[in-house]
């Protein structure tokens, strides 16, 4: 029996190093080489990248089969090793678009020519590079794609954003046809928005009060739509407090904002033929931080106990500190804002709150001028359109159809 | 008349080149935006000093005139007085007071505040942030925790159906949002979740729908100089 041993150890021996010849044949014979591998510009780039990509086969689309970058500045080499990629990335509209072909290819982008996989300091691609991708087991190249070459350059027109074009384009005509339609009737109907009607009530109530009228413009500088529409409504504003013979303060949290805003009331005293009522100290200038701001205005609202508090702009986590300090000294409050995250706290603690487009619409519901009503117009005219694309859209996607929501997607 | 003309062209300029810009990828494009956005920067800081000009004014007039509350404005020009000079005398106050370890930020967070502020590391001035500002901003911060309170318990009296279904909505979301509701009973988190969701959800997008809109006419508006109120004066 022990004589046997060795010659059944032997035979085990040569049957498990069978079988792993075996594995490694079947490894061999699986995977392919790299198939359809192109390179080119990435698209809708300022330049600086190459992409790479190659078709996705089954039988290579494995974890343990990682692939293997190689460049050369010739075509005949040297070559060195980029980078090795084992969780392959598919999906790249920029280049394939929004259609299925997307998930049949791997792609990746190249910025830098490196040395080696472990080179720290690889150099940007400066003229046309070659490259060859290699299918690995890990340990030993399996097989070559052909070579290709591409060179970078920036791109003029950024395709992946023309469906934006095309709605900027088409809104804009839009409008300017209700602006037109206007000139040619301007008693076009607007909604009421009942906080813009409050103003000249509230304007009233601080001028039977004696007391001031607190103006804030909310915590964005001038670049912010929310601050230049909250200048507008100011102009309005100090044109009827002008009238009433009222006083308006407006601390301000940017200095830019400052001097817009001595403009915009300076301007409305003089519209209102009381220039020796402005005072330009009443618009000044507190601090651009956020909570120091916030308590300098609660300061002001406590010693001077305005009757009426306008809050319009963009406001972030003070507009509560402000509102509600507003609220227990009995001011009557008007607020807008395209701040969503905010909105809540004003809808709780104000008498009338302008909510997100209302914003931008005071200062048309204002003037009440036909240029700026049938803008108005046009873009609650866009506006159902969208809500009819959205429920097309909706019935389209639950039947299938995904070209309607395609068209709106952005990448 | 070119007081008016110049800056309502020069906004007209500036608003086509940079709708046209948002549509080229190109180097040259991105320089830019990266150039005026640097003058930007500039002017914001040369328009500082109109703002300190302004304070410091505000704050002359309020003492000089006997105000209600100007000795808040005498302890503003002393708090200014105090910046300045210890802006302009490097490390003066680390001499006196050595700077504490911090404790609750992080190495990272902590060097990104540095990097942000642009405060050396146990300067004079960081000190003062850290010693003075930083409190205080958390003090302010803290009592938004009271007002919400204080605006909650005004919001959520049922007096129509509106606050009545606000108040519902509140009763969930607080509940769901603790372990207590989920002890009362276990479909609350889920109503929780359907509320913030779906109705919630439903409604800040059609808000969102609307600043979207809104902001896209506001700009055309101003680009084409249709709104000019801004400018001040008649439209």
């Amino acid at each position: 029996m022990n004589k046997m041993m060795p010659w059944f150890r032997i035979l085990f021996l040569g049957l498990i190093s069978l079988l792993g010849f075996n594995n490694d044949i079947f490894a061999q014979n699986t995977l392919v080489s790299p198939q359809d591998f192109t390179a080119f510009d990435t698209p809708n780039d300022a330049g600086g990248s190459v992409s790479l990509t190659w078709r996705v086969v089954p039988e290579n689309n494995k974890p343990e089969v990682p692939y293997l970058i190689l460049a050369a500045t010739a075509p005949d080499g040297p070559w060195f090793e980029q980078t090795t990629l084992v969780n392959l990335k598919s999906d790249y509209p920029q280049y394939f678009g929004l259609s299925a072909s997307n998930k049949l290819w791997s792609y990746c982008e190249i910025t830098d020519f490196k040395q080696s996989l472990t080179d720290d300091n690889p150099k940007p691609i400066t003229a046309t590079t070659y490259f060859k991708l290699a299918v690995t087991d890990g340990s030993k190249t399996l097989g070559f794609s052909s070579v290709v070459s591409a060179m970078h350059q920036g791109n003029w027109f950024d395709a992946s954003k023309i469906n934006i074009l095309i709605f900027v384009v088409i809104f804009s005509f839009v409008i300017m046809f209700f602006i037109s339609l206007a000139r040619k009737n301007p008693d076009l109907f607007i909604r009421r928005i009942p906080g813009l009607d409050a103003i000249e009530e509230a304007i009233g109530r601080a001028t039977e009060m004696g007391k001031p009228i607190l103006y804030l413009n909310g915590l964005d500088g001038m670049g912010s739509l929310s601050t230049i529409a909250a200048t507008s409504i100011l102009g309005k504003v100090a044109r009827k407090v002008a009238n009433y013979d009222s006083q308006i303060k407006v601390p301000c949290r940017d200095p830019i904002v400052m001097s817009v805003c001595q403009e915009v009331v300076r301007e409305a005293y003089l519209e209102a033929g009381r220039p020796d009522a402005y005072n330009q100290d009443n618009i000044f200038f507190i601090t651009d931080d956020q909570f120091a701001y916030a308590a300098a205005v609660d300061g002001l609202m406590v010693r001077h106990k305005p009757a009426a508090n306008l809050y319009m702009g963009y406001y972030y986590a003070e507009s509560l500190l402000l509102a509600e300090t507003g609220a227990a000294i009995g001011a009557i409050q008007i607020a807008g804002t395209d701040s969503i995250t905010q909105l809540p706290f004003f809808i709780t603690t104000c008498d009338y709150t302008l909510m997100g487009e209302e914003l931008y619409a005071a200062s048309a519901y204002l003037s009440r001028e036909p240029l700026q009503t049938g803008s108005l117009k046009g873009q609650d005219f866009t506006k159902g359109l969208i809500i009819l694309i959205l429920i097309l859209g909706s019935l389209a996607s639950t039947a299938g159809i995904t070209f309607l929501v395609n068209l709106f997607k952005t990448f | 008349m070119i007081k008016r003309q110049l800056p309502l062209l020069i906004a007209f300029a500036m608003g086509v080149i940079f709708i046209i810009q948002f549509f080229i990828p190109h180097q040259i494009s991105q320089d830019l935006l990266t150039w005026v956005n640097k003058w930007l920067m500039i002017i914001g800081g040369i328009s500082l000093l109109l703002g300190i000009y302004s304070l410091l004014n505000f704050h002359y007039l309020q003492i000089f005139r006997n105000k209600p509350g100007w000795g808040f404005s005498l302890i503003m020009f002393f708090s200014f007085l105090i910046s300045v000079v210890v802006g302009f005398t490097p490390s003066l106050i680390n001499v006196i007071l050595p700077l504490p370890e911090s404790s609750v930020q992080s190495a990272e967070q902590v060097k990104e505040w540095y990097r942000i502020t642009g405060l050396k590391d146990g300067s004079s001035l960081d000190w003062i942030f850290r010693h003075g500002i930083t409190p205080l901003s958390a003090t302010m911060f803290s009592i938004i925790g009271f007002f919400i309170a204080s605006a909650a318990f005004r919001a959520f009296r049922a007096r129509s159906l509106e606050a009545t279904l606000l108040l519902l909505a509140a009763v969930f979301i607080m509940l769901g949002q603790t372990p207590l509701g989920g002890m009362l009973w276990s479909g609350i988190p889920d109503i929780m979740t359907w509320i913030l969701s779906t109705p919630n959800t439903a409604a800040k997008r059609a808000i969102l729908f609307g600043i979207a809109m809104g902001s896209i006419s506001f700009s055309l508006k101003i680009i084409f100089g249709i709104e000019r109120a801004y400018l001040g004066g008649k439209n």
